[in-house]
């Protein structure tokens, strides 16, 4: 995936498009036309109101849907052709913390562990390495709706770090946290590129995109209207707040 | 398909379920407690109800009969009839319960009789009571015996001997051993029973994997592992089978060692005696049901799989199952109708077949052919709901509806 004008791409969108067929609306175009590449090591922001196409996207991108049109690759995989091999290498954390919350938080670990393909051994040393790490011994053998909402959103991370996958997927991952575990949770996706990770995260909160993202996707009814870094997009449109660069791009505001 | 990744599925939801209290309740404790207790209380219920009513003497009205002293006397001397001087609204009496039943006799109604002319009696009675019945039962037997005493005098004052009442002596002989009526009487009820239960232990399960998955944001999660849907919809499905399954082994169970304790409790006394008979069922009839019953347990949990899997939310899906459930069971309540019997075209009814081979099981009739053809017709069906619940799997806009 070498694009002339850059190094391999690990997330390359072509022309992704995604309709819905809508009782009342009819067929829907939820994403129309997507492209947009996101390099090794690098955060990648897809920023867009609520309905502007970045779950779907998202979704496509992990292979939970099939694009109606289009193509998408993940580290090296076709979206389409191998989606078991693109699942085996992302990581997909959304708003909620998602658990089962009858298994304790080493059983969650351990099943998602399994379900990709971790062997025993490197499982239990994997589980051993995230635990120290995200601080979690302690309430390792608790039920998951037992614990607080910070540690239940250290049991997603480590449910989506057990196979360790170069790509993570972030669908609003701050959406409804309370500010400490909001700060842990982009802590997080800083370790995540810090660890080599190429990382893609949807939001629609521009102080976080600002503060996280190497390059940025302004996204509005399925269509991506502007790509690139934070001084890029700055410079085009001559204003440094990126709310306002936003408001310009999707309200058609001056 | 990978087993060791339904393995996987299967051992995780098996362990979730098994630490649902829900699941317990409907899995454990209802089948193991309430069920047996149910049964068996509710039949203690009804069996003391019964003969506690027909032991009672009836309060009886006889209204009209004037100048009849002997037939009068001869009521008052009833020990299965309790009398009640007569009234002119005899039928609000028998509403009200004042009274079971009422005769109404012609005036002279001794002298009509001595002369031999023909008399009418009429006897009223609240169809559908079960106290009214039996006591219009008395009434009845009362002069029905009282008509046969006046013809064998006539007959004797005539000279004429008795005999010639009865030319011939008919007798009805049950030649079915006790396993076989009982096995009757069970047939058609254990299939519906089975059915049931089935519901019962695999409608939550269903419900929690699938619905319950897409509330809790936990469907789009395990749709992110690298595991395929058809190993992920068959984990599942083993596991709301499994819940199905044992339902049904625990309740038998737990039915079968109730049934030993009561027959033990009750020894000698006539429910002793029915479930003595109930004991006996015929142990390959039950093992042939049972058999049966495992294609059914499999479309039962496919079936409340894809229902649960087109649910948006758990109360969207626990509304879908009521009407399903009725569905279900007509036809194995058809199976109890008599007169519905097994043939070439019922054999591929879904339900209906089943219900129907596994009351002939019981009886201890065995049509080989017909078995198998149901048996295969019924595994065929389960594939096929298993089937549609693999390919509702791969169907984003089943799992992704909003």
């Amino acid at each position: 995936m070498r694009r002339e004008d850059g190094p391999i791409a690990v997330i390359e969108a072509c022309q992704l498009v995604k309709m819905f067929r809508d009782r009342k609306r009819g067929a829907v175009r939820a994403v129309d036309g997507i492209s947009f590449r996101c390099c090794p090591g690098e955060i990648y922001g897809l920023l867009g109101a609520n309905g502007a196409g970045k779950t779907t996207t998202l979704r496509l991108l992990a292979t939970l849907l099939r694009p109606s049109g289009g193509t998408a690759s993940v580290a090296g995989c076709d979206v389409v052709r191998e989606p078991e091999k693109v699942r085996a290498r992302i990581g997909f954390l959304a708003a909620g913390t998602a658990l089962y919350g009858r298994l304790t938080a080493r059983e969650t670990v351990e099943y998602f562990g399994r379900l990709h393909g971790v062997d025993e051994p490197l499982l239990k040393e994997r589980l051993g390495n995230i635990f120290s790490t995200l601080g979690m011994h302690e309430f390792g053998d608790r039920r998951c709706d037992k614990l607080s909402s910070g540690m239940k959103q250290k049991v997603s991370i480590a449910r989506t770090l057990v196979h360790d996958p170069p790509v993570m997927i972030f669908d609003e991952p701050t959406a409804g946290l309370d500010v400490m575990t909001a700060r842990t949770i982009v802590q997080f996706i800083r370790d995540c590129r810090q660890r080599g990770k190429t990382v893609i995260v949807s939001t629609h909160v521009m102080s976080e995109a600002e503060k996280l993202c190497d390059r940025i996707g302004i996204i509005n009814g399925g269509r991506l209207m502007v790509d690139g870094t934070l001084a890029e997009l700055r410079r085009q449109h001559g204003i440094t707040d990126l709310e306002d660069i936003f408001v310009r791009i999707v309200g058609g505001q001056p | 398909m990978k087993l060791h990744a339904i393995r996987i599925v299967f051992g995780k939801e098996l362990r979730d379920s098994l630490r649902d209290r829900r699941t317990i309740l409907s899995m454990i404790v209802v089948p193991v407690l309430a069920i047996p207790l149910l049964i068996f209380g509710f039949g203690m219920f009804a069996f003391k109800t019964m003969t506690h009513a027909a032991r009672e003497i009836p309060a009886v009205m006889i209204v009209g009969g004037d100048n009849s002293p002997e037939v009068f006397a001869a009521l008052r001397a009833a020990k299965n009839l309790q009398l009640v001087p007569a009234a002119r609204d005899f039928t609000n009496a028998i509403v009200e319960k004042r009274v079971r039943a009422v005769a109404e006799l012609p005036a002279d109604f001794d002298q009509l009789i001595a002369r031999g002319e023909k008399a009418e009696v009429k006897i009223y009675e609240y169809q559908g009571e079960m106290k009214s019945g039996f006591a219009a039962e008395n009434l009845n037997s009362f002069f029905q015996n009282l008509r046969d005493a006046k013809v064998k005098e006539n007959l004797r004052g005539r000279g004429v001997p008795l005999e010639v009442l009865r030319p011939f002596n008919i007798q009805r002989q049950n030649i079915a051993p006790p396993a076989k009526v009982a096995g009757n009487l069970l047939g058609g009820m254990l299939p519906y029973l089975m059915i049931t239960l089935c519901m019962l232990g695999a409608v939550y399960a269903a419900t929690d994997v699938t619905a319950g998955e897409k509330e809790r944001g936990t469907m789009e999660t395990i749709l992110c592992c690298p595991v395929g849907r058809t190993e992920l919809a068959v984990g599942k499905f083993l596991m709301v089978l499994t819940a199905a399954t044992g339902t049904v082994v625990l309740s038998f169970l737990s039915m079968g060692v109730s049934l030993q304790i009561a027959r033990r409790l009750l020894t000698g006394s006539a429910p002793g005696q029915a479930l003595q008979n109930l004991a006996t069922i015929d142990g390959w009839g039950l093992a042939g049901v049972c058999l049966m019953m495992l294609p059914v347990a499999a479309m039962l949990s496919s079936a409340l799989l894809m229902v649960g899997l087109f649910s948006k939310s758990f109360r969207e899906a626990q509304s879908y199952c009521g009407p399903l459930m009725l569905v279900v069971l007509m036809p194995a309540l058809a199976a109890i109708l008599p007169g519905v019997e097994l043939n070439a075209t019922m054999a591929m009814v879904p339900l209906l077949n089943v219900s129907l081979a596994c009351k002939e099981m019981m009886m201890g009739i065995w049509h080989w052919n017909l078995i198998l053809l149901i048996f295969g017709s019924a595994s065929v069906y389960a594939a096929a709901a298993l089937a549609a619940t693999v390919w509702m799997f791969h169907r984003e806009e089943v799992l992704f509806r909003s």
